[in-house]
């Protein structure tokens, strides 16, 4: 990796968080607009690794705080996957637009 | 070009062509599957960087994990044989420029920042060594955070079990 010069990895990495940002933006499902999400998430993860890896080797920090980031992203999929399973439950319909009332 | 800057390359492609795919598809199934890719050439990438550890976590937790909540939730909520309908062209139009500019001015701030690329060695990241920091209360350690974290997955373990929890007649 040493061949590879940092910019062109931010450059892939912010690509790929306005990906996520594009998907979430176009999106209507609330499930596509979840994998929005999960891409900018991922694509900041990336970022913390790399700046630890080429700008401060010796320390770690990055490394660790991708790993608290991974934990807390599952913990956020896990909970809009029940919410979202509760909504179909409730009005049969996941789509933003009629998904105005938070209650029964 | 050295082997390993041409593996990147590689990765990066294709990252970047499946996270498009990913949010533009119409069959939200196979837009789960993209998205599955993606994620996966991340961890390629973790292990470029010698980081094993972080790249096996990302495999289960991001791609054997979440890919398979999503999978999950779309087989529930959703008909398989139906397409998204396409965004307005409108809509699309906006959010491209929009996204596009931010791009533009990330890169154009990225160019214009000197990055200082330490050459110190790397330190070890084996799974001793990750498992000492993560539990150690001394300088440099993660105890709290790391605490923190599993406090987070039980509130987050029983808030999905009470909101997914179909209501009984009773209560």
């Amino acid at each position: 990796m040493e061949h590879v010069p940092i910019s062109h990895v931010l450059i892939v990495t912010s690509a790929m968080f306005f990906i996520g940002a594009y998907g979430f933006l176009t999106r209507r499902n609330l499930v596509t607009m979840l994998i929005g999400v999960e891409l900018m998430l991922n694509a900041a993860n990336i970022n913390f690794v790399i700046f630890d890896r080429y700008l401060y080797p010796d320390q770690l920090s990055g490394h660790f705080f991708a790993i608290f980031i991974i934990a807390i992203a599952a913990a956020e999929a896990a909970v809009a996957i029940a919410i979202f399973i509760n909504l179909y439950r409730n009005i049969r319909s996941i789509d933003v637009e009629e998904v105005d009332k938070m209650k029964y | 070009m050295a082997t390993s800057a041409i593996i990147f390359y590689i990765i990066a492609g294709v990252m970047i062509i499946f996270s498009l795919l990913a949010v533009t598809s119409r069959r939200i199934l196979r837009a789960a599957v993209y998205l599955l890719f993606a994620l996966a050439g991340t961890a390629a990438l973790y292990f470029m960087l010698d980081y094993h550890f972080l790249a096996a976590v990302q495999l289960i937790v991001y791609a054997g994990g979440i890919v398979v909540l999503i999978i999950f939730s779309i087989l529930l909520t959703t008909h398989i044989n139906e397409k998204l309908e396409k965004p307005a062209p409108g809509k699309v139009f906006i959010t491209s420029v929009l996204t596009l500019g931010g791009f533009v001015v990330t890169v154009y701030t990225l160019s214009q920042h000197n990055f200082i690329v330490s050459d110190t060695p790397q330190a070890e990241a084996t799974v001793n060594h990750i498992g000492e920091k993560l539990l150690s209360v001394g300088e440099g350690g993660y105890v709290l955070p790391f605490e923190v974290i599993s406090i987070l997955l039980l509130a987050a373990m029983v808030g999905a079990i009470v909101i997914a929890k179909r209501k009984t007649s009773g209560s």
